[in-house]
């Protein structure tokens, strides 16, 4: 090694260098600890803390008298938790698998090199720039069956037009779907947007020699290779469907009745209004497990399916 | 620019002075809409008349969830205010939880047994104790009517039956208005809920029913006549009822679009900042069967546990103003409700109010005088949520049977204690 045989005065430099070596590599952990331990209390500590509420006795404040699981077996006794268990499968399921689509249609269609593309590019966009709030606000008065979508078109004489979801209990769980896929579709077809684009065009211009019609190199070829993107899609929209509170709050309400009450809405009702925090914990963390039932073996496999590949 | 420092610095020493010598309070409440709001800065001009600060903490919003949830958090982190705006049986919890301090010399001094009603106090106490002071009255069972789209319908007076009700209701459809004006919120389907079932069931009936919760009543013939005629009641409403607030649904009463609302005597208010004069323009009438009974809702303020002697002073001063004449006349007058203070003259009342305490005095007489459950009144916040989810379910459930409704209305009650 050559610094063996150096001189003193080199040394020290060298020295010296080590130094801002040290501190190069310390200072990013440094730096990013604090956030890492509020992240840590704020995130994993409450969590914990939360549990523990699912535990015990809870009901205006906390207290700490341990039940055991009963808070569960009351929760999945509570008519209004399977509502709004099987609504958060209904939207959620419906909401990504729309979004998804109609993002990728949108996308393929803006890829065919197509005039103003940046103008559409951006209209598909606005959307998201709105916060849940407004959308669920917007949506109501549209889907209002005495101001809207159908008193506009009972207006041009069809009198028996019917479109009054909002106000039917069976169906105003698709309002929500409707204006949510409204909002995050532009978002997908971003993502997808970005994906297609990083496609060598080369790829195209082979399979094309090859004879391969533009369905079948879209579904071969082009799909396969946007797995990624569907992977990094699919963890944003999960997501935002399962922590939806403001739009349901926005556009309905949770009602007609309780009808389209979703977990998070529950759960704020039964920890915050009506003194029940034991209850409202034991909610919270099954909207957790949830999560974790649904993302765990997602990532697993894709992340996994990323080493080997 | 020095005189202004100078003035600054003299102001700042001046407010820090006056704060040293006496108490400040923190009041939590939710008077914020408009005729509301006038009456909560009413009370705050009277309170820093003797000398203290309010410190006002207002958290808006209907109901008083989004206070309550406040106030929980507060209290949580151990720094509650002086004073919190609680209703009904929270006073209670509360109290229980040690939280309340006590105000008895206040109430020794001016002699308040002799003046409130018990069955209001009640609420009021913790263990014996003043911990609380009732600040008013409101009247749950109230029909608010429009007289020119009755007449228009030929219908010549608010309907005093449930028969007489869906006829009246039938001619005023026919006539091209909405009979009842109503908001799809479930705590409006429970007030409309409650009235209905109260004047089918009686007084005894409804304090068996909502206040004790007693599974025999509730599932009772009397409940489900009650629940089967609720639910009729909704072909008596416009499709669009969903979310609607209330106030939105008194204005299509005051617009004529609709004929009656069921709704307490806040609803006063719209009609008056429309100009709108009682007797005149509008009609305020008990709903079928109720006209002897009464369903109260009451505000009252709390005081929790401070060591502070100015501040325990300070408590009791308030307490006093509520309750002083002057104010229970002006305050009420603002807010629609009626004193709640036997012995203040309503005079200078309007005619919906006189006929409020009318009411509230034969009530009293008939054992009628029932605590509302849609206004947290009558049982805990998680009873009262569990009998939200089944009316409001049921009403909006075209296929759910009224048998259906009151079971589960006893299997919620029961998981929710």
């Amino acid at each position: 090694m050559p610094s063996n045989v150096s001189a003193p005065a080199s040394g020290e430099r060298r020295h010296r260098r080590s130094l801002a070596g040290h501190i190069e590599r310390v200072l990013p952990r440094l730096v990013i600890a604090p956030s890492l331990g509020v992240a840590l209390f704020f995130v994993y500590g409450y969590m914990l803390w939360t549990f523990l509420l699912s535990l015990t006795n809870s009901r205006m404040l906390p207290q700490y008298d341990f039940v055991g699981f009963a808070q569960y077996a009351r929760l999945f006794a509570n008519e209004r938790w399977h509502v709004a268990a099987t609504n958060l499968v209904v939207f959620g399921g419906l909401f990504i698998v729309s979004c998804l689509v109609i993002g990728l249609l949108l996308a393929i269609f803006l890829d065919q090199r197509i005039r103003q593309e940046g103008t559409l590019r951006t209209i598909y966009l606005y959307p998201m720039a709105l916060s849940l709030i407004v959308t669920g606000v917007v949506w109501r008065w549209l889907l209002n069956p005495g101001l809207g979508i159908q008193a506009m078109v009972r207006g041009w004489g069809f009198e028996d037009f019917t479109f009054n979801w909002l106000v039917d209990s069976d169906m105003a769980i698709y309002t929500l779907v409707i204006a949510a896929v409204w909002q995050a579709s532009g978002f997908v077809m971003a993502l997808f947007l970005a994906g297609l684009r990083s496609i060598d065009d080369s790829l195209f211009q082979a399979a094309a020699l090859d004879g391969a019609s533009l369905p079948r190199i879209y579904t071969r070829i082009v799909l396969p290779s946007l797995r990624p993107v569907v992977f990094s899609a699919v963890m944003i929209l999960a997501h935002i469907a399962i922590k939806s509170f403001d739009l349901v709050m926005a556009l309905t309400g949770g009602g007609p009745g309780y009808a389209t009450d979703l977990p998070a809405t529950f759960m704020y009702a039964h920890t915050f209004t009506r003194g029940q925090i034991g209850l409202g914990s034991a909610s919270a963390i099954m909207m957790l497990c949830g999560v974790l039932a649904i993302l765990v073996p997602y990532l697993y496999s894709e992340l996994r399916g990323q080493r080997h590949g | 620019m020095k005189t202004i420092h100078a003035l600054a610095a003299g102001a700042l020493l001046a407010a820090a002075v006056g704060q040293a010598n006496a108490a400040e309070i923190e009041v939590l409440h939710w008077w914020t809409s408009g005729g509301e709001a006038k009456a909560a800065k009413l009370l705050k001009e009277k309170l820093e008349d003797k000398g203290h600060t309010w410190k006002d903490f207002a958290v808006a919003g209907g109901a008083g969830d989004s206070a309550m949830t406040v106030l929980k958090s507060r209290a949580l982190s151990g720094n509650p205010p002086a004073v919190a705006q609680i209703k009904g049986p929270l006073i209670q919890e509360w109290g229980d939880m040690g939280f309340l301090g006590n105000i008895d010399k206040a109430a020794e001094a001016d002699g308040w047994d002799d003046f409130l009603p018990e069955e209001i106090v009640a609420a009021d106490k913790v263990d014996g104790h003043y911990a609380a002071v009732p600040v008013n009255i409101h009247r749950i069972n109230w029909i608010w009517a429009n007289p020119e789209v009755l007449e228009d319908s030929g219908v010549d007076h608010v309907p005093q039956t449930w028969d007489e009700f869906f006829d009246a209701a039938d001619k005023i459809r026919e006539a091209g208005y909405i009979p009842l004006a109503h908001g799809g919120q479930p705590w409006q389907d429970a007030t409309v809920f409650e009235v209905v079932m109260m004047g089918i069931g009686g007084g005894d009936f409804y304090r068996k029913a909502f206040v004790d919760l007693d599974p025999e009543a509730l599932t009772s013939d009397t409940m489900i006549e009650s629940l089967k005629t609720f639910k009729k009641l909704r072909g008596t409403m416009d499709d669009n009822i969903a979310g609607r607030d209330w106030n939105i649904a008194t204005s299509m009463v005051i617009n004529g679009k609709a004929a009656m609302q069921i709704m307490g005597d806040w609803a006063k208010g719209e009609f008056t900042a429309a100009g709108m004069m009682p007797g005149e323009d509008y009609e305020c009438v008990a709903p079928p069967m109720t006209e002897s009974m009464f369903s109260y809702n009451t505000d009252s303020l709390a005081m929790f546990d401070v060591d502070d002697e100015g501040q325990q002073q300070a408590q009791r001063d308030l307490a006093s103003i509520v309750l002083s004449k002057d104010f229970q006349v002006q305050f009420n007058q603002a807010k629609g409700s009626i004193p709640v203070r036997l012995d203040v003259s309503l005079d200078d009342f309007d005619a919906c109010a006189k006929a409020s305490r009318e009411a509230f005095d034969v009530a009293l007489d008939e054992d009628a005088l029932v605590p509302s459950l849609a206004h947290g009144m009558a049982v805990s916040d998680s009873q009262q949520g569990a009998v939200f989810d089944v009316i409001t379910n049921f009403f909006n459930d075209p296929d759910m049977k009224a048998e259906t409704a009151s079971e589960r209305l006893v299997s919620a009650i029961r998981a929710a204690e």
